[in-house]
Protein backbone atom coordinates (compact mmCIF):
# COMPACT_ATOMS: atom_id res chain seq x y z
CA UNK A 1 0.00 0.00 0.00
CA UNK A 2 2.46 2.76 1.48
CA UNK A 3 4.81 1.79 -1.19
CA UNK A 4 3.28 2.01 -3.92
CA UNK A 5 1.84 5.52 -2.97
CA UNK A 6 5.79 6.41 -2.26
CA UNK A 7 6.65 5.14 -5.59
CA UNK A 8 4.39 7.77 -7.31
CA UNK A 9 5.89 10.62 -5.22
CA UNK A 10 9.29 9.20 -5.81
CA UNK A 11 10.44 12.20 -8.43
CA UNK A 12 9.26 14.63 -5.52
CA UNK A 13 11.17 12.93 -2.56
CA UNK A 14 14.09 12.41 -4.45
CA UNK A 15 14.52 16.50 -5.26
CA UNK A 16 13.39 16.56 -1.48
CA UNK A 17 16.04 14.77 -0.78
CA UNK A 18 18.63 15.62 -2.91
CA UNK A 19 17.77 19.30 -1.55
CA UNK A 20 17.93 18.80 2.02
CA UNK A 21 20.96 16.45 1.37
CA UNK A 22 22.88 19.33 -0.41
CA UNK A 23 22.70 21.90 1.96
CA UNK A 24 23.82 19.75 5.15
CA UNK A 25 26.49 18.95 2.77
CA UNK A 26 27.26 22.45 1.82
CA UNK A 27 27.03 23.79 5.25
CA UNK A 28 29.68 20.94 6.52
CA UNK A 29 32.37 21.93 3.57
CA UNK A 30 33.16 24.72 1.92
CA UNK A 31 30.07 26.47 2.16
CA UNK A 32 30.01 28.99 -0.97
CA UNK A 33 32.64 26.76 -2.78
CA UNK A 34 30.21 24.51 -3.35
CA UNK A 35 27.62 27.22 -5.20
CA UNK A 36 28.96 26.65 -8.90
CA UNK A 37 28.80 22.71 -8.37
CA UNK A 38 25.18 22.90 -6.53
CA UNK A 39 23.85 25.20 -9.35
CA UNK A 40 24.94 22.62 -12.49
CA UNK A 41 23.96 19.79 -10.01
CA UNK A 42 20.90 20.96 -9.34
CA UNK A 43 20.00 21.65 -13.26
CA UNK A 44 20.93 18.51 -13.99
CA UNK A 45 18.67 16.43 -11.60
CA UNK A 46 15.93 19.01 -12.94
CA UNK A 47 16.49 17.39 -16.19
CA UNK A 48 16.98 13.78 -15.33
CA UNK A 49 13.45 13.97 -13.07
CA UNK A 50 11.89 15.53 -16.38
CA UNK A 51 13.37 12.43 -18.50
CA UNK A 52 12.32 10.33 -15.90
CA UNK A 53 8.93 11.72 -15.38
CA UNK A 54 8.44 11.82 -19.10
CA UNK A 55 9.61 8.40 -19.88
CA UNK A 56 8.03 6.71 -16.83
CA UNK A 57 4.48 8.38 -16.54
CA UNK A 58 1.78 6.24 -17.95
CA UNK A 59 -1.80 6.77 -17.01
CA UNK A 60 -3.33 8.01 -13.94
CA UNK A 61 -2.18 7.48 -9.98
CA UNK A 62 -3.82 8.29 -7.31
CA UNK A 63 -1.79 7.77 -4.06
CA UNK A 64 -2.93 8.66 -0.70
CA UNK A 65 -6.20 8.00 -0.31
CA UNK A 66 -6.55 10.72 -3.76
CA UNK A 67 -4.68 13.65 -1.87
CA UNK A 68 -1.91 13.04 -4.90
CA UNK A 69 -2.59 12.75 -8.54
CA UNK A 70 -0.02 11.95 -11.21
CA UNK A 71 -2.49 12.16 -14.19
CA UNK A 72 -0.80 13.61 -18.05
CA UNK A 73 -1.71 17.38 -16.78
CA UNK A 74 0.14 16.83 -13.76
CA UNK A 75 3.27 15.44 -16.30
CA UNK A 76 2.89 17.45 -18.73
CA UNK A 77 3.08 20.69 -15.96
CA UNK A 78 6.06 19.12 -14.25
CA UNK A 79 8.10 18.68 -17.24
CA UNK A 80 7.72 22.16 -18.11
CA UNK A 81 8.59 23.69 -15.05
CA UNK A 82 11.72 21.01 -14.38
CA UNK A 83 12.95 22.72 -17.64
CA UNK A 84 12.33 25.68 -17.36
CA UNK A 85 13.56 25.76 -13.76
CA UNK A 86 17.08 24.13 -15.21
CA UNK A 87 17.07 26.78 -17.70
CA UNK A 88 17.19 29.24 -15.53
CA UNK A 89 20.12 28.03 -13.07
CA UNK A 90 22.05 27.76 -15.71
CA UNK A 91 21.94 31.13 -16.73
CA UNK A 92 22.41 32.44 -13.44
CA UNK A 93 25.45 30.79 -12.77
CA UNK A 94 28.05 32.96 -14.23
CA UNK A 95 25.35 36.15 -13.79
CA UNK A 96 25.75 35.88 -10.14
CA UNK A 97 29.34 34.28 -9.47
CA UNK A 98 30.45 37.78 -11.21
CA UNK A 99 28.44 39.68 -8.68
CA UNK A 100 29.30 38.00 -5.38
CA UNK A 101 25.45 36.36 -5.18
CA UNK A 102 26.07 33.03 -6.26
CA UNK A 103 25.51 31.32 -2.73
CA UNK A 104 24.77 27.98 -1.68
CA UNK A 105 21.08 28.11 -0.88
CA UNK A 106 20.19 29.71 -4.23
CA UNK A 107 20.30 26.41 -6.30
CA UNK A 108 18.97 24.55 -3.20
CA UNK A 109 15.69 27.07 -2.20
CA UNK A 110 14.99 26.67 -6.10
CA UNK A 111 14.94 23.03 -5.83
CA UNK A 112 12.53 23.34 -2.97
CA UNK A 113 10.49 25.74 -4.52
CA UNK A 114 10.47 23.42 -7.39
CA UNK A 115 9.19 20.35 -5.11
CA UNK A 116 6.50 22.79 -3.81
CA UNK A 117 5.77 23.56 -7.51
CA UNK A 118 5.33 19.41 -8.79
CA UNK A 119 3.36 19.14 -5.44
CA UNK A 120 1.08 22.11 -6.28
CA UNK A 121 -0.02 20.55 -10.11
CA UNK A 122 -0.35 17.29 -8.63
CA UNK A 123 -2.84 18.17 -5.36
CA UNK A 124 -5.98 16.51 -4.80
CA UNK A 125 -7.03 17.58 -1.78
CA UNK A 126 -6.71 21.39 -0.45
CA UNK A 127 -4.09 20.63 2.43
CA UNK A 128 -2.04 19.17 -0.37
CA UNK A 129 -2.33 21.91 -2.70
CA UNK A 130 -2.06 24.49 0.61
CA UNK A 131 1.76 23.11 1.81
CA UNK A 132 2.67 23.13 -1.58
CA UNK A 133 1.65 26.20 -2.59
CA UNK A 134 3.18 27.66 0.88
CA UNK A 135 6.66 25.40 0.04
CA UNK A 136 6.77 27.01 -2.95
CA UNK A 137 6.02 30.55 -1.88
CA UNK A 138 8.13 30.78 1.59
CA UNK A 139 11.32 29.89 -0.59
CA UNK A 140 10.32 32.11 -3.16
CA UNK A 141 10.10 34.96 -0.28
CA UNK A 142 14.09 34.28 0.75
CA UNK A 143 14.97 34.33 -3.35
CA UNK A 144 13.77 37.20 -3.78
CA UNK A 145 15.94 38.87 -0.99
CA UNK A 146 18.82 37.35 -1.80
CA UNK A 147 20.79 39.96 -2.30
CA UNK A 148 21.80 40.81 1.37
CA UNK A 149 22.94 44.70 1.11
CA UNK A 150 20.54 45.89 -1.07
CA UNK A 151 17.72 48.30 -0.28
CA UNK A 152 15.97 47.04 -3.41
CA UNK A 153 15.99 43.69 -3.09
CA UNK A 154 15.03 43.59 0.94
CA UNK A 155 12.16 45.46 -0.15
CA UNK A 156 11.20 43.39 -3.08
CA UNK A 157 11.56 40.51 -0.27
CA UNK A 158 9.57 42.29 2.20
CA UNK A 159 6.74 43.18 -0.36
CA UNK A 160 6.74 39.96 -1.69
CA UNK A 161 6.33 38.29 1.58
CA UNK A 162 3.63 40.56 3.06
CA UNK A 163 1.25 40.65 -0.35
CA UNK A 164 1.82 36.65 -0.66
CA UNK A 165 1.40 36.27 2.96
CA UNK A 166 -1.95 37.95 2.35
CA UNK A 167 -2.74 35.96 -0.80
CA UNK A 168 -2.34 32.69 1.03
CA UNK A 169 -4.50 34.15 4.27
CA UNK A 170 -7.04 34.50 1.65
CA UNK A 171 -6.98 30.80 -0.28
CA UNK A 172 -6.79 29.28 3.27
CA UNK A 173 -9.87 30.86 3.87
CA UNK A 174 -11.21 30.06 1.39
CA UNK A 175 -10.16 26.46 1.52
CA UNK A 176 -11.80 26.26 5.24
CA UNK A 177 -15.15 27.85 4.08
CA UNK A 178 -14.83 24.59 0.74
CA UNK A 179 -13.93 22.25 3.57
CA UNK A 180 -16.92 23.28 6.00
CA UNK A 181 -19.73 23.58 3.17
CA UNK A 182 -18.49 20.39 1.13
CA UNK A 183 -17.51 18.20 4.18
CA UNK A 184 -14.35 17.17 2.78
CA UNK A 185 -11.12 18.61 1.86
CA UNK A 186 -10.58 15.78 -1.26
CA UNK A 187 -11.39 17.26 -4.90
CA UNK A 188 -13.33 14.47 -5.35
CA UNK A 189 -15.44 15.20 -2.64
CA UNK A 190 -15.84 18.76 -3.46
CA UNK A 191 -16.97 17.70 -6.96
CA UNK A 192 -19.60 15.39 -5.47
CA UNK A 193 -20.95 18.01 -3.16
CA UNK A 194 -21.43 20.54 -5.75
CA UNK A 195 -23.15 17.95 -8.36
CA UNK A 196 -26.33 19.96 -7.88
CA UNK A 197 -25.28 23.44 -7.90
CA UNK A 198 -23.38 25.03 -4.86
CA UNK A 199 -24.32 26.32 -1.82
CA UNK A 200 -23.61 30.11 -0.86
CA UNK A 201 -20.83 28.76 1.47
CA UNK A 202 -18.91 27.24 -0.82
CA UNK A 203 -19.37 30.02 -3.59
CA UNK A 204 -17.68 31.88 -1.02
CA UNK A 205 -15.03 29.45 -0.43
CA UNK A 206 -14.39 29.59 -4.05
CA UNK A 207 -14.27 33.32 -4.60
CA UNK A 208 -11.60 33.32 -2.10
CA UNK A 209 -9.56 30.53 -3.72
CA UNK A 210 -10.09 32.25 -6.49
CA UNK A 211 -8.70 35.36 -5.70
CA UNK A 212 -5.74 33.73 -3.44
CA UNK A 213 -4.69 31.82 -7.32
CA UNK A 214 -5.27 35.48 -8.65
CA UNK A 215 -2.30 36.65 -6.39
CA UNK A 216 -0.11 34.14 -7.30
CA UNK A 217 -0.78 34.32 -11.40
CA UNK A 218 -0.22 37.95 -10.60
CA UNK A 219 -3.28 38.46 -12.39
CA UNK A 220 -5.06 42.19 -12.15
CA UNK A 221 -6.29 43.26 -9.56
CA UNK A 222 -4.13 41.18 -7.62
CA UNK A 223 -1.11 42.10 -9.35
CA UNK A 224 0.51 45.03 -7.68
CA UNK A 225 3.50 43.41 -6.31
CA UNK A 226 4.52 42.34 -9.61
CA UNK A 227 6.39 45.00 -10.65
CA UNK A 228 8.24 45.79 -7.53
CA UNK A 229 9.13 42.63 -6.91
CA UNK A 230 10.37 41.67 -10.84
CA UNK A 231 12.72 45.11 -10.41
CA UNK A 232 14.17 44.70 -7.22
CA UNK A 233 14.98 41.31 -7.10
CA UNK A 234 18.68 40.02 -8.71
CA UNK A 235 17.99 39.57 -12.73
CA UNK A 236 18.15 35.79 -12.60
CA UNK A 237 15.70 35.49 -10.00
CA UNK A 238 12.93 37.36 -11.80
CA UNK A 239 13.76 35.51 -14.31
CA UNK A 240 13.17 31.83 -12.35
CA UNK A 241 9.68 34.22 -11.09
CA UNK A 242 8.77 35.09 -14.96
CA UNK A 243 8.58 31.27 -15.94
CA UNK A 244 8.47 28.01 -13.35
CA UNK A 245 6.19 29.49 -10.81
CA UNK A 246 3.76 30.97 -12.75
CA UNK A 247 2.98 27.37 -15.22
CA UNK A 248 2.95 25.80 -11.32
CA UNK A 249 0.50 28.40 -10.16
CA UNK A 250 -1.56 28.48 -13.52
CA UNK A 251 -1.61 24.63 -13.27
CA UNK A 252 -2.99 24.80 -9.90
CA UNK A 253 -5.68 26.81 -10.88
CA UNK A 254 -6.92 24.72 -14.20
CA UNK A 255 -6.91 21.77 -11.68
CA UNK A 256 -8.83 23.39 -8.73
CA UNK A 257 -11.51 24.69 -11.43
CA UNK A 258 -11.54 21.29 -13.12
CA UNK A 259 -11.08 18.81 -10.57
CA UNK A 260 -12.46 20.26 -7.47
CA UNK A 261 -15.54 23.28 -9.42
CA UNK A 262 -15.87 21.09 -12.57
CA UNK A 263 -19.68 20.82 -12.21
CA UNK A 264 -20.47 24.29 -11.98
CA UNK A 265 -18.40 26.27 -14.49
CA UNK A 266 -20.91 28.58 -15.01
CA UNK A 267 -20.11 30.03 -11.69
CA UNK A 268 -16.65 30.53 -11.99
CA UNK A 269 -16.21 31.04 -16.09
CA UNK A 270 -17.37 34.81 -15.13
CA UNK A 271 -15.04 35.60 -12.45
CA UNK A 272 -11.94 33.89 -14.54
CA UNK A 273 -13.17 35.72 -17.38
CA UNK A 274 -12.87 38.90 -15.74
CA UNK A 275 -9.77 38.70 -14.40
CA UNK A 276 -8.65 37.66 -17.62
CA UNK A 277 -9.32 41.12 -19.39
CA UNK A 278 -8.65 43.01 -16.58
CA UNK A 279 -4.92 41.58 -16.33
CA UNK A 280 -4.72 41.84 -20.19
CA UNK A 281 -5.76 45.50 -20.54
CA UNK A 282 -3.83 46.53 -17.47
CA UNK A 283 -0.74 44.64 -18.38
CA UNK A 284 -0.60 46.68 -21.86
CA UNK A 285 -1.48 49.69 -21.36
CA UNK A 286 0.36 49.96 -17.46
CA UNK A 287 3.42 49.11 -19.50
CA UNK A 288 3.27 51.77 -21.79
CA UNK A 289 5.11 54.28 -19.72
CA UNK A 290 8.16 51.80 -18.46
CA UNK A 291 11.79 52.73 -18.54
CA UNK A 292 12.99 49.85 -16.65
CA UNK A 293 13.32 46.59 -18.87
CA UNK A 294 12.63 44.20 -15.86
CA UNK A 295 9.61 46.38 -14.88
CA UNK A 296 8.26 46.27 -18.67
CA UNK A 297 8.20 42.08 -18.45
CA UNK A 298 6.45 42.35 -15.02
CA UNK A 299 3.85 44.19 -16.69
CA UNK A 300 4.53 41.75 -19.91
CA UNK A 301 3.44 38.91 -17.79
CA UNK A 302 0.37 40.23 -16.64
CA UNK A 303 -0.74 40.22 -20.02
CA UNK A 304 -0.02 36.72 -20.57
CA UNK A 305 -1.52 35.62 -17.44
CA UNK A 306 -4.44 37.31 -18.66
CA UNK A 307 -4.26 35.44 -22.32
CA UNK A 308 -3.72 32.21 -20.31
CA UNK A 309 -6.58 32.85 -18.18
CA UNK A 310 -8.47 33.54 -21.07
CA UNK A 311 -7.72 29.85 -22.12
CA UNK A 312 -9.02 28.67 -19.03
CA UNK A 313 -12.25 30.59 -19.12
CA UNK A 314 -13.55 28.44 -21.39
CA UNK A 315 -14.40 25.98 -19.35
CA UNK A 316 -13.23 23.54 -22.25
CA UNK A 317 -10.91 20.62 -22.64
CA UNK A 318 -9.98 22.41 -25.63
CA UNK A 319 -9.67 25.46 -23.08
CA UNK A 320 -7.05 23.69 -20.74
CA UNK A 321 -4.91 22.57 -23.71
CA UNK A 322 -4.76 25.91 -25.00
CA UNK A 323 -3.58 27.21 -21.49
CA UNK A 324 -0.87 24.70 -21.66
CA UNK A 325 0.23 25.37 -24.96
CA UNK A 326 0.14 29.08 -24.33
CA UNK A 327 2.20 28.30 -20.85
CA UNK A 328 4.73 26.39 -22.52
CA UNK A 329 5.19 29.16 -25.56
CA UNK A 330 5.54 31.83 -22.86
CA UNK A 331 8.12 29.88 -20.86
CA UNK A 332 10.40 29.59 -23.93
CA UNK A 333 9.84 33.29 -25.10
CA UNK A 334 10.50 34.55 -21.08
CA UNK A 335 13.98 32.53 -21.08
CA UNK A 336 15.28 33.71 -24.33
CA UNK A 337 14.01 37.21 -23.17
CA UNK A 338 15.85 37.33 -19.74
CA UNK A 339 18.82 35.62 -21.56
CA UNK A 340 19.07 38.67 -23.55
CA UNK A 341 18.56 40.91 -20.47
CA UNK A 342 21.16 39.06 -18.42
CA UNK A 343 23.28 40.11 -20.81
CA UNK A 344 22.97 43.26 -20.92
CA UNK A 345 25.98 45.18 -19.22
CA UNK A 346 28.11 48.31 -19.32
CA UNK A 347 31.65 48.39 -17.73
CA UNK A 348 30.59 45.30 -16.07
CA UNK A 349 27.46 46.12 -14.43
CA UNK A 350 24.14 45.20 -15.03
CA UNK A 351 22.16 47.76 -17.13
CA UNK A 352 18.18 47.64 -16.92
CA UNK A 353 17.11 51.03 -19.00
CA UNK A 354 15.74 50.46 -22.03
CA UNK A 355 17.20 53.20 -24.03
CA UNK A 356 20.47 52.02 -23.05
CA UNK A 357 19.83 49.85 -26.41
CA UNK A 358 19.72 52.53 -28.52
CA UNK A 359 21.56 51.57 -32.10
CA UNK A 360 22.38 47.91 -30.20
CA UNK A 361 21.55 46.38 -33.56
CA UNK A 362 24.39 48.58 -35.48
CA UNK A 363 27.13 46.59 -32.86
CA UNK A 364 25.36 43.24 -32.39
CA UNK A 365 23.12 42.78 -35.48
CA UNK A 366 22.50 39.10 -34.14
CA UNK A 367 22.00 39.17 -30.75
CA UNK A 368 19.30 42.27 -31.72
CA UNK A 369 17.91 40.03 -34.53
CA UNK A 370 17.28 37.57 -32.07
CA UNK A 371 15.86 40.10 -29.46
CA UNK A 372 13.60 40.96 -32.43
CA UNK A 373 12.38 38.04 -33.06
CA UNK A 374 11.22 37.29 -29.37
CA UNK A 375 9.81 40.43 -29.05
CA UNK A 376 7.66 39.99 -32.30
CA UNK A 377 6.55 36.73 -30.53
CA UNK A 378 5.99 38.13 -27.28
CA UNK A 379 3.50 40.80 -29.30
CA UNK A 380 1.99 38.08 -31.02
CA UNK A 381 2.75 38.90 -34.46
CA UNK A 382 2.00 36.59 -37.00
CA UNK A 383 4.81 34.20 -38.22
CA UNK A 384 6.05 33.89 -34.64
CA UNK A 385 5.29 30.78 -32.57
CA UNK A 386 3.94 33.63 -30.00
CA UNK A 387 0.66 34.15 -32.02
CA UNK A 388 0.04 30.78 -32.07
CA UNK A 389 -0.57 31.00 -28.64
CA UNK A 390 -2.63 33.47 -28.57
CA UNK A 391 -4.03 31.99 -31.69
CA UNK A 392 -5.31 29.15 -29.73
CA UNK A 393 -6.49 30.40 -26.50
CA UNK A 394 -8.16 32.77 -28.87
CA UNK A 395 -10.18 30.31 -30.44
CA UNK A 396 -10.98 28.37 -27.01
CA UNK A 397 -12.51 32.02 -25.87
CA UNK A 398 -14.84 31.71 -29.19
CA UNK A 399 -15.51 27.83 -29.10
CA UNK A 400 -16.62 28.29 -25.11
CA UNK A 401 -19.32 31.08 -26.09
CA UNK A 402 -17.00 34.00 -25.39
CA UNK A 403 -16.83 36.15 -28.20
CA UNK A 404 -16.64 39.35 -26.61
CA UNK A 405 -13.33 38.37 -24.79
CA UNK A 406 -11.60 37.17 -27.40
CA UNK A 407 -12.25 40.58 -29.39
CA UNK A 408 -11.07 42.09 -25.85
CA UNK A 409 -7.86 39.91 -26.55
CA UNK A 410 -7.32 41.33 -29.54
CA UNK A 411 -7.59 44.24 -28.82
CA UNK A 412 -5.28 44.23 -25.91
CA UNK A 413 -2.71 42.53 -27.69
CA UNK A 414 -2.92 45.31 -30.77
CA UNK A 415 -2.44 48.02 -27.50
CA UNK A 416 0.67 45.69 -25.84
CA UNK A 417 2.48 45.26 -29.22
CA UNK A 418 3.06 49.26 -29.03
CA UNK A 419 5.88 48.98 -25.76
CA UNK A 420 7.79 45.65 -27.40
CA UNK A 421 7.64 47.46 -31.10
CA UNK A 422 9.35 50.57 -28.71
CA UNK A 423 12.31 48.15 -27.91
CA UNK A 424 12.22 46.72 -31.45
CA UNK A 425 12.63 51.04 -32.50
CA UNK A 426 15.21 51.59 -29.89
CA UNK A 427 17.55 49.35 -31.47
CA UNK A 428 17.01 49.71 -34.94
CA UNK A 429 16.32 53.18 -34.91
CA UNK A 430 17.25 56.46 -33.46
CA UNK A 431 20.02 58.38 -32.18
CA UNK A 432 23.79 56.47 -30.82
CA UNK A 433 23.96 56.10 -27.22
CA UNK A 434 26.53 55.38 -24.68
CA UNK A 435 27.35 51.48 -25.49
CA UNK A 436 26.76 48.63 -23.56
CA UNK A 437 29.57 46.22 -23.20
CA UNK A 438 29.96 43.70 -26.60
CA UNK A 439 31.08 40.39 -24.75
CA UNK A 440 27.84 37.68 -23.87
CA UNK A 441 28.18 34.66 -21.87
CA UNK A 442 28.09 31.87 -24.18
CA UNK A 443 25.23 29.99 -21.79
CA UNK A 444 23.30 33.16 -22.43
CA UNK A 445 23.94 33.52 -25.94
CA UNK A 446 23.44 30.26 -26.21
CA UNK A 447 20.03 29.96 -24.68
CA UNK A 448 19.03 33.00 -26.44
CA UNK A 449 19.14 31.61 -29.81
CA UNK A 450 18.00 28.85 -29.01
CA UNK A 451 15.04 30.30 -27.57
CA UNK A 452 14.46 32.76 -30.98
CA UNK A 453 15.09 29.71 -33.43
CA UNK A 454 12.55 27.98 -31.53
CA UNK A 455 10.39 30.83 -32.31
CA UNK A 456 10.81 30.75 -36.10
CA UNK A 457 11.40 26.68 -36.52
CA UNK A 458 8.69 25.98 -33.76
CA UNK A 459 6.09 27.58 -36.98
CA UNK A 460 5.87 24.07 -37.97
CA UNK A 461 4.47 21.91 -35.62
CA UNK A 462 5.09 23.55 -32.55
CA UNK A 463 7.83 20.80 -31.64
CA UNK A 464 4.37 18.12 -31.41
CA UNK A 465 3.66 20.12 -28.04
CA UNK A 466 -0.12 20.13 -29.39
CA UNK A 467 -0.81 16.44 -29.41
CA UNK A 468 0.62 16.51 -25.87
CA UNK A 469 -1.07 19.07 -24.36
CA UNK A 470 -4.61 17.53 -26.17
CA UNK A 471 -3.67 14.17 -23.90
CA UNK A 472 -2.74 16.27 -20.82
CA UNK A 473 -5.83 17.65 -20.95
CA UNK A 474 -8.13 15.20 -21.54
CA UNK A 475 -7.04 13.91 -18.89
CA UNK A 476 -8.34 16.83 -16.43
CA UNK A 477 -11.39 17.35 -18.00
CA UNK A 478 -13.81 14.69 -18.29
CA UNK B 1 -26.52 27.98 23.00
CA UNK B 2 -23.06 28.78 20.57
CA UNK B 3 -23.46 27.03 17.61
CA UNK B 4 -21.43 26.90 14.41
CA UNK B 5 -22.62 30.59 13.39
CA UNK B 6 -20.58 32.22 16.23
CA UNK B 7 -17.89 30.62 15.34
CA UNK B 8 -17.70 31.06 12.02
CA UNK B 9 -19.18 35.16 12.92
CA UNK B 10 -16.00 35.49 14.96
CA UNK B 11 -13.40 33.70 12.26
CA UNK B 12 -15.27 36.18 9.74
CA UNK B 13 -14.20 39.08 12.03
CA UNK B 14 -10.87 38.70 12.85
CA UNK B 15 -10.13 37.85 8.97
CA UNK B 16 -11.75 41.24 8.12
CA UNK B 17 -9.74 42.53 11.07
CA UNK B 18 -6.83 41.66 9.78
CA UNK B 19 -7.18 42.47 6.03
CA UNK B 20 -7.88 45.75 7.63
CA UNK B 21 -4.47 45.56 9.54
CA UNK B 22 -3.25 45.06 6.17
CA UNK B 23 -4.23 47.90 4.34
CA UNK B 24 -4.80 50.79 6.60
CA UNK B 25 -1.54 50.12 8.82
CA UNK B 26 0.92 53.17 7.97
CA UNK B 27 3.13 52.68 10.61
CA UNK B 28 5.25 49.53 11.17
CA UNK B 29 5.70 46.56 9.48
CA UNK B 30 5.39 44.48 12.45
CA UNK B 31 2.22 45.39 12.53
CA UNK B 32 1.82 43.48 8.87
CA UNK B 33 3.01 41.01 10.50
CA UNK B 34 0.74 41.15 13.39
CA UNK B 35 -2.25 41.31 10.85
CA UNK B 36 -1.05 38.04 8.86
CA UNK B 37 -0.81 36.03 11.76
CA UNK B 38 -4.45 36.83 12.74
CA UNK B 39 -6.05 36.05 9.47
CA UNK B 40 -4.20 32.64 9.79
CA UNK B 41 -5.67 32.66 13.07
CA UNK B 42 -9.24 33.21 11.91
CA UNK B 43 -8.84 30.46 9.52
CA UNK B 44 -8.07 27.72 12.42
CA UNK B 45 -10.96 29.03 14.30
CA UNK B 46 -12.95 28.37 10.94
CA UNK B 47 -11.44 25.07 10.37
CA UNK B 48 -11.84 23.66 13.91
CA UNK B 49 -15.20 24.57 14.43
CA UNK B 50 -16.21 23.32 11.17
CA UNK B 51 -14.25 20.17 12.42
CA UNK B 52 -16.43 20.08 15.43
CA UNK B 53 -19.54 20.61 13.61
CA UNK B 54 -18.98 17.95 11.09
CA UNK B 55 -17.44 15.48 13.15
CA UNK B 56 -15.07 14.99 10.95
CA UNK B 57 -10.99 15.02 11.69
CA UNK B 58 -9.60 16.25 8.63
CA UNK B 59 -10.15 19.94 9.78
CA UNK B 60 -8.19 19.40 12.86
CA UNK B 61 -5.27 17.71 10.92
CA UNK B 62 -5.31 20.79 8.27
CA UNK B 63 -5.65 23.44 11.40
CA UNK B 64 -2.15 21.85 12.95
CA UNK B 65 -0.47 21.86 9.14
CA UNK B 66 -1.54 25.82 9.46
CA UNK B 67 0.06 26.14 12.52
CA UNK B 68 2.89 24.62 11.54
CA UNK B 69 2.83 26.85 8.59
CA UNK B 70 2.59 30.10 9.71
CA UNK B 71 5.34 29.56 12.43
CA UNK B 72 7.90 29.13 9.29
CA UNK B 73 6.15 32.17 7.40
CA UNK B 74 6.45 34.31 10.79
CA UNK B 75 10.28 33.10 11.09
CA UNK B 76 11.07 34.07 7.15
CA UNK B 77 8.84 37.36 7.36
CA UNK B 78 10.92 38.01 10.57
CA UNK B 79 14.56 37.34 8.60
CA UNK B 80 13.41 39.09 5.67
CA UNK B 81 12.61 42.27 7.87
CA UNK B 82 15.54 42.05 9.49
CA UNK B 83 17.87 42.08 6.77
CA UNK B 84 15.55 45.41 5.53
CA UNK B 85 16.12 47.00 8.06
CA UNK B 86 20.00 46.74 8.36
CA UNK B 87 19.75 48.25 4.53
CA UNK B 88 17.39 51.13 5.63
CA UNK B 89 17.34 51.56 8.82
CA UNK B 90 14.08 51.71 9.52
CA UNK B 91 10.55 49.20 9.55
CA UNK B 92 7.98 52.13 8.89
CA UNK B 93 5.64 50.94 6.22
CA UNK B 94 5.66 54.31 4.48
CA UNK B 95 9.47 54.17 4.42
CA UNK B 96 8.88 50.74 2.05
CA UNK B 97 8.92 52.51 -0.93
CA UNK B 98 12.30 52.63 -2.71
CA UNK B 99 10.28 51.37 -5.79
CA UNK B 100 7.06 53.04 -6.53
CA UNK B 101 3.91 50.94 -6.93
Amino acid sequence: MISADIQILMPEIVLAVYAMGALLAAVYTTKDGMAPLLTWATSGLFVLLAVWIGINGQGTNIAFGGMFVDDGFARFAKITILLSAAAVLLMSESYMQRRGLLRFEYPLLVALAVVGMMVMVSAGDLMALYMGLELQSLSLYVVAALRRDSVKSTEAGLKYFVLGALSSGLLLYGASLTYGFAGTTLFSGIIEATADGASLGLLFGLVFLLAGFAFKVSAAPFHMWTPDVYEGSPTPVTAFFATAPKVAAMALFARVVHDAFGGIVGDWQQIVAFLSVVSMFLGAIAAIGQTDIKRLMAYSSIAHMGFALMGLAAGTAFGVQAMLIYMAIYVTMNIGTFAFILGMERDGRPVTNIESLRMYSKRQPLRALAMLVLLFSLAGVPPMVGFFGKFYVLRAAYDGGLAWLAVAGVIASVIGAFYYLRIVYYMYFGEEGEALDGKMNPVLWTFLMASALIMVVGVVNLFGIEPMAAAAAATLVQ
Amino acid sequence: MIGLEHYLTVAAALFVIGIFGLFLNRKNVIILLMSIELMLLAVNINLVAFSSYLGDLVGQVFTLFVLTVAAAEAAIGLAILVCFFRNRGTIDVEDVNVMKG
